[in-house]
């Protein structure tokens, strides 16, 4: 208990007057330091050599993979590392529940399935060239270290394969990228990187996420106080350290409650955790409200009240997603409408022929329950009963009482997406791709659906309908300067933010009713009684004063 | 025996009654904040307050049982039925008649037999109880991996509200009873100054005039 004793010391030592109980007046405090021309990624910021000056890069290159070869050359090690992680299987064995999944299996509820779509959906893959099962993992040729580590922005990728020609023009009128330039400024990677894939998650900017948005490419101290250009700095790798090129930090396996705190000096390359750096007791305790404070963080996480709404930062994320009203034509060709202006002032599509409707939300209140870190994924393989929707794509579990648990704050989608009704399973969509069956072209959810499903042998009724579901997607970024943090009365008060969390009496939340009342009920009649006894002295007994 | 003014309540004993008082105000207006019942400061403040009165609270009452035991002044609040019966049908038959009250104040015993068991309740019982239940509840940060802990805050939560309702009709009592017998002023004026009217012995009184002058009046 030592924080109890420092608090008890600092009590006797009688510095607790309530100036320091209010010292939150200094509030904000200013930038940790003058702005950064690099962004901060951990112990590897700055590097030890050039790459302008490697004969290696010097040599014209033909395309992506002559690039890869001229990397591997030097790091010779990389690609071995490389291929074990996330970003190049996309494929992650849950050991706790012995789920297979990763963007490799998985159905979400925005684009519902990257399989049997990687012609479109592996852009997002580490990689060259995946469009079907043909596709060789062990070829460490094929790994794109580019687009993690370009510092130009010129870089980009195009789908493995060509879809509908109606796609087409959302990928012409490219510019030529300068490979040489690319590969001879090759840096640690910065927001903009990882950002790419990232912040679009869900097809488009902050779609999936809601705290990850191209709004953390230049943020201010506002809007992430850890990223901020006009502050820290810091690049995703900052946080998300690396060792041989595999990342800490996992949606699929979430440390809920960090019980090591900062590690000794060498130790702990394993989390992104906030308690990494800023330890146990992350308060300083200078008032009874830091100290009670640093008691929270055992139940409390500290993305709780340090983010206290997301998608800020003028960038809209997607809430609700109706694949119901997806496939309409005009002149038998798809189209989209616009109908949300987001902060930053951009347009967004409310309406999309290949997708459905959408309802976007900007400063969302995130929603709060106890979370143990465990996620549960309705794969393509889960049964379910249609009956009992809404489904959860991934549900989570957690309680008051299992010891890993905190209360943590999630982004709840909703959509309505298509689903084998028959069986009643998630269905993998044939969404893209130059034959008849694509349904970004033809509209035709029925042979779409048969086609995805039959591609990979998976079990299909015949029968599709739109089920509605759930998913959940604990809210990590965008953490505020601490002068924007939660206030005590946001959590306990009566109709505050955790009105639906169980398991624990909250103060200022919960009160036991024949409580009050029969404590209500003996002040009214303490004070009626006294009335009484007042009013019969008044009358009994006139002039004589005793 | 003679009625003398006399000084019954020490420096400290004021001291102690009149920032207990404040110390309680603030306890239950803050407290009754945090419970909700009303919103006039933030949470924050109310926490913070209410802390920091509690532990002043604590310290004061340390002081004040260091001084009952060190200088015996804790004989006065003995309980006895003697004279008990007395007060009680004063209160609920003779004051409507015009009575006199039926104590006097003895130079130790300077509390009616109702008083002082009153006074020994709220010291023995109320105070622990909502002293006990205030610390358990501040710590249940330290206590909340113990089995079963969710109940157990419930019912330190539910111990502390109750015994704070009970603050609240002790208090309202109390203030109540100044207004009888003589005037408030004359009932308050003892706890400022100090001096009351009390039935001494020709012992007591002798003594106090040659050996403790200052005392008496």
């Amino acid at each position: 208990m030592r924080p109890l004793s420092g608090f008890l010391l600092a009590l006797a030592l009688g510095s607790f007057t309530l100036t320091s109980a209010f010292a939150v007046d200094n509030w904000p405090t200013p930038p940790a330091t003058a702005k950064n021309t690099h962004q901060i990624s951990g112990p590897l910021t700055g590097g030890t050599g050039d790459h302008t000056k490697f004969e290696a890069l010097k040599q014209p290159f033909a395309s992506g993979p002559d690039v890869t070869k001229a990397c591997l050359s030097c790091h010779t090690e990389t690609g071995q590392q490389f291929m074990k992680n996330i970003h190049w299987t996309w494929e992650y064995r849950n050991e706790a529940t012995g789920q297979m999944l990763g963007k490799k299996h998985l159905v979400n509820n925005f684009c519902t399935n990257a399989r049997g779509n990687e012609g479109m959906c592996a852009q997002c893959h580490a990689g060259y060239g995946w469009k079907d099962e043909t596709f060789d993992f062990t070829d460490e040729t094929k790994i794109d270290c580019l687009v993690c580590h370009d510092t130009t922005g010129t870089y980009y990728k195009m789908p493995n394969s060509g879809g509908n020609k109606a796609c087409t023009v959302m990928f012409k009128d490219k510019p030529a990228i300068d490979l040489n330039l690319v590969a001879q400024k090759v840096g640690l990677p910065e927001r903009a990187d990882c950002g790419a894939c990232h912040f679009n998650g869900g097809g488009g900017d902050n779609v999936k996420h809601g705290d990850l948005s191209s709004a953390l490419k230049n943020p201010t101290r506002k809007l992430d106080v850890h990223m901020a250009v006009d502050g820290l700095n810091f690049a995703c790798t900052a946080c998300h350290i690396t060792n041989k090129h595999v990342w800490a930090g996992s949606r699929y396996q979430v440390i809920s409650k960090d019980h090591e705190g900062i590690g000794k000096p060498g130790q702990r390359r394993d989390v992104a955790t906030c308690e990494s750096c800023h330890g146990l007791t992350p308060h300083p305790v200078t008032s009874v409200a830091s100290f009670k404070r640093n008691d929270h963080i055992s139940s409390v996480a500290c993305q709780t009240c340090h983010i206290p709404e997301f998608a800020r930062g003028g960038v809209a994320t997607i809430t609700d997603w109706d694949w119901r009203t997806a496939g309409k034509t005009r002149n038998g060709e798809g189209y989209h409408e616009e109908g949300y202006a987001q902060g930053n002032g951009e347009e967004r599509y409310t309406y999309k022929s290949i997708k459905g409707s959408f309802t976007y939300g900007e400063n969302v209140v995130p929603l709060y329950r106890w979370f143990n870190g465990q996620m549960r994924y309705t794969t393509v393989d889960t049964k379910f009963d249609v009956n009992q929707q809404p489904i959860d794509i991934n549900s989570f579990t957690g309680s008051r009482e299992d010891g890993d648990s905190r209360i943590w704050p999630f982004k709840r989608m909703h959509t309505w997406q298509p689903a084998d009704i028959g069986n009643g399973t998630l269905v993998y969509t044939h969404l893209w791709g130059d034959d008849d069956d694509a349904y970004w072209g033809n509209y035709d959810m029925g042979k779409a659906i048969a086609h995805g499903m039959k591609e990979f042998g998976i079990p299909y009724s015949g029968q599709f309908g739109f089920i509605e579901t759930y998913s959940y997607w604990p809210i990590t970024h965008m953490v505020a300067p601490k002068e924007d943090a939660l206030a005590c009365e946001d959590c306990h008060s009566k109709e505050g933010r955790l009105q639906g969390v169980e398991g624990v009496y909250l103060p200022g939340r919960d009160h036991n009713h024949w409580l009050d009342l029969i404590g209500i009920l003996a002040v009214t009649s303490t004070l009626l009684a006294i009335l009484g006894h007042a009013l019969i002295r008044i009358f009994s007994h006139k002039g004589e004063k005793h | 025996m003679a009625i003398r003014r006399v000084k019954i309540f020490s420096l400290f004993e004021r001291f102690w009654h009149w920032s207990q008082m404040l110390l309680i105000m603030t306890l239950m207006f803050t407290g009754f904040g945090l419970h909700g019942f009303h919103h006039l400061l933030d949470f924050q403040t109310a926490v913070t307050l209410h802390t920091l009165a509690a532990f002043a609270l604590l310290l004061l009452w340390a002081f004040s049982i260091f001084w009952l035991f060190t200088t015996r002044n804790w004989r006065h609040f003995i309980p006895t039925v003697k004279g008990m019966w007395g007060v009680l049908r004063f209160y609920t038959l003779g004051i409507f008649k015009g009575e006199h009250h039926p104590y006097r104040k003895a130079y130790w015993r300077k509390h009616n037999p109702l008083q002082a068991l009153t006074y020994l309740m709220l010291k023995i019982v109320l105070f622990p109880l909502i002293w006990v239940s205030g610390s358990i509840y501040f710590l249940y940060f330290a206590w909340r991996h113990v089995p079963l802990a969710t109940q157990w805050l419930d019912w330190t939560a539910m111990v502390h509200t109750g015994a704070a309702f009970t603050m609240v009709v002790f208090v309202m009592i109390h203030v109540y009873m100044l207004t009888t017998g003589h005037s408030f002023r004359e009932h308050i004026m003892p706890m400022i100054s100090g001096f009351d009217e009390v039935d001494l012995t020709p012992e007591e009184e002798a003594y106090l005039l040659k050996d403790e002058p200052e005392v008496i009046r």
